[in-house]
């Protein structure tokens, strides 16, 4: 039922508006996303919520890219055999990009769909932005959830609180 | 016209990047058929590369010096093994072939897979990106602008402590992430750009970067070994038989010592460098440009380094490697244009011109008030400001020095240094930066039309010309 509801989603409400969440690069080309919130996403999702999801995301990232022990040693053994093993192996990288597009997934069926937003998986945008759609119904019955509905009846989202 | 399985996929991509252009051409009808199968990435890739095996492998459209790189490795190798490694087993040890043959393994499967995958190429930005970050440099040019030239496109960030110019890629729509830079040759940015190597057929960048040192630091201990062993050859035979009759009786060491004479030099040279550059983490781009030298201040350092050598080597060669992000084997999704077509950041200049004409045009869009009043520069509304990102305002870019280019790329590769221009180079006129409140109200329409198919075709100007020429041909 989930799934269906994304599909839903894509379906019956139309886009109004991107948001994109850029790179935090203050320590260095390590991929971080900031943490500061979008005020275009201030009356559809809590604060924390979606600052929780960029710091997981963050913390996935940190994962991958961690150098130490486990990666010096997948790098030897690459190394080892002219790099012919990554015909065959996943790297580290790619199992954490797995489980990133996993829990990418599982928020936004738990926690953005049904206020009408959806994250994007950053690997899809580059790595440079996590882009966050945001749906306005198109027939403003707000079925789905009170955040969405109570948006609509703002007059779309963020967009009106700059009147 | 099989579609999918042509005879060659370059042929396939050429064919592929013709028939998205325009409808009108008299050429197109042929090609239409292949709507059942669905296209590729790496078909409708907007960079100047070439795809093999389905896109599996990708390399720089140029690639004839690949070929001689090959051809030199292989023939020399090939010689020594044939000619002089049966008398030196012989006579020595039985070790030299087998050693002479790893080495060779090695060389070969560094050099292969620097040269056929992706250097860490970056995706350009989708139309609505662009358009988000457009508005960003709206907002921050708004308050000071009124000069007649647009002000140059920076970002500044801080990195561990040291300020970081980000410059924008016209082509690719992004702020250039740091370490990275756009490769004139290939038309792509490249994410820790190092240099565009024709040798290996290829960027190096931060995807091949560590095949690439393999490559020549493999290449300049297998250069060393094949010319000791081919001067011993020649050395043993002529002591038996005296120098001329040796030379007589193996032609073939000759010229092997040729080679390898000649390229010794400049193959272990280049490994030198570039284990310096990697020992103190630095690209060469970085290094011709003299980016983190003490000269251009007393507390300029390099922000990427890990403050020691050994460290930073392992990183550079054993750390973890970074996927690609092209996804060049993926199916292009159908629903994207209808997603990326009439979506607010597009439609956003065209508002303020013909609002009425906008709104017809995309029934979609019916939080129209609320995109009008988003237009207004309010700088605390958007994502722009973040702690560390802040837009600079006509701050000219330092010119970029390029002192001691003979100095450093006296070896053998070529480093473009033309980057600050390069955006320019192959923008057509739709495309050329100009102030967003002189869009014509036309073109925004034109481009959320057409997007998926227009944003790749018309940034290839070379692709423009083949489509002139293939319908001057029809014409005939």
């Amino acid at each position: 039922p989930q799934v269906h509801s994304l599909q839903e989603l894509r379906r019956s409400a139309s886009l109004a508006t991107k948001v994109f969440v850029q790179r935090d690069y203050s320590d260095g080309t390590t991929c971080q996303f900031q943490t500061k919130f979008p005020p275009e996403l201030e009356s559809r999702i809590e604060r924390q919520l979606f600052e929780e999801t960029v710091k997981t995301l963050n913390g996935f990232y940190a994962e991958a890219e961690k150098i130490g022990g486990s990666s010096y040693l997948e790098g030897c053994l690459a190394c080892a055999t002219a790099y012919f093993i990554f015909l065959c192996m996943e790297t580290h990288y790619e199992k954490v990009l797995k489980k990133i597009s996993k829990y990418i997934q599982d928020q936004n069926e738990k926690i953005y769909a049904p206020r009408g937003l959806l994250l994007t998986d950053p690997l899809e945008r580059g790595m440079r932005v996590i882009e966050i759609s945001i749906y306005e119904d198109r027939c403003s019955s707000g079925s789905s959830s009170s955040g969405s509905s109570s948006s609509s009846s703002g007059g779309g989202g963020g967009g009106a609180g700059g009147r | 016209m099989t579609p999918g399985g042509g005879s060659g996929p370059m042929k396939d991509c050429e064919y592929s990047q013709i028939s998205t252009h325009s409808s009108s051409s008299p050429m197109e009808s042929p090609h239409k058929k292949k709507k059942s199968v669905p296209k590729r990435k790496w078909e409708v890739f907007p960079g100047r590369n070439k795809f093999f095996c389905n896109g599996r492998i990708m390399m720089a459209r140029q690639t004839g010096v690949f070929y001689l790189t090959l051809v030199l490795i292989l023939v020399t190798s090939g010689l020594f093994f044939a000619f002089d490694c049966p008398y030196l087993s012989e006579k020595i040890t039985p070790a030299i072939p087998a050693i002479g043959g790893i080495l060779f393994f090695f060389v070969m499967g560094t050099l292969l897979r620097t040269s056929f995958s992706d250097p860490g190429v970056l995706p350009r930005a989708t139309p609505d990106e662009a358009a988000d970050l457009e508005r960003q440099i709206d907002i921050a040019n708004g308050c000071s602008s009124g000069g007649y030239r647009p002000p140059p496109r920076t970002k500044e960030v801080i990195i561990n402590g040291q300020t970081v110019k980000l410059k924008y890629c016209f082509t690719c729509k992004i702020f250039r992430p740091p370490r990275a830079s756009h490769c004139s040759l290939c038309d792509n940015c490249v994410e820790r750009f190092d240099h565009h190597c024709p040798w290996v057929g290829n960027c190096v960048g931060k995807r091949n970067y560590r095949f690439f040192y393999m490559f020549i630091l493999s290449l300049s201990f297998l250069t060393v070994f094949i010319f000791a062993f081919v001067i011993t050859h020649v050395i043993l035979r002529s002591q038996q038989t005296g120098f001329l009759n040796a030379l007589k009786d193996s032609p073939a060491s000759v010229l092997e010592a040729v080679v390898c004479f000649f390229s010794v030099w400049s193959i272990v040279g280049l490994s030198g460098f570039h284990t310096y550059l990697i020992s103190s983490n630095q690209t060469t781009n970085e290094d011709i440009k003299g980016s983190w030298s003490n000269k251009r201040g007393k507390e300029n350092y390099n922000p990427y380094s890990y403050g020691n050598i050994f460290t930073n080597c392992c990183a550079a060669l054993c750390g973890p490697l970074s996927p690609s992000l092209i996804d060049r084997r993926g199916f292009i999704q159908p629903d994207t244009p209808q997603l990326a077509g009439p979506s607010n950041g597009i439609t956003m200049y065209g508002a303020t011109q013909s609002q009425s004409n906008m709104a017809a045009a995309t029934p979609l869009l019916q939080s129209e008030p609320s995109i009008t009043s988003e237009e207004l520069p309010l700088p605390g509304k958007t994502s722009l400001s973040g702690p560390c990102a802040t837009l600079t305002l006509g701050q000219p870019t330092p010119p970029s020095s390029m002192p001691n280019l003979t100095s450093d790329s006296g070896l053998t590769d070529i480093i473009p240094l033309k980057e600050e221009h390069e955006g320019h180079q192959f923008l057509t006129p739709e495309e050329a930066p100009s102030p967003p409140g002189m869009l014509p109200s036309g073109s925004p329409m034109a481009h959320s039309r057409t997007m998926h198919v227009l944003s790749l075709a018309s940034q290839d100007s070379l692709h423009e010309d083949s489509v002139r020429g293939l319908v001057k041909l029809s014409s005939v």
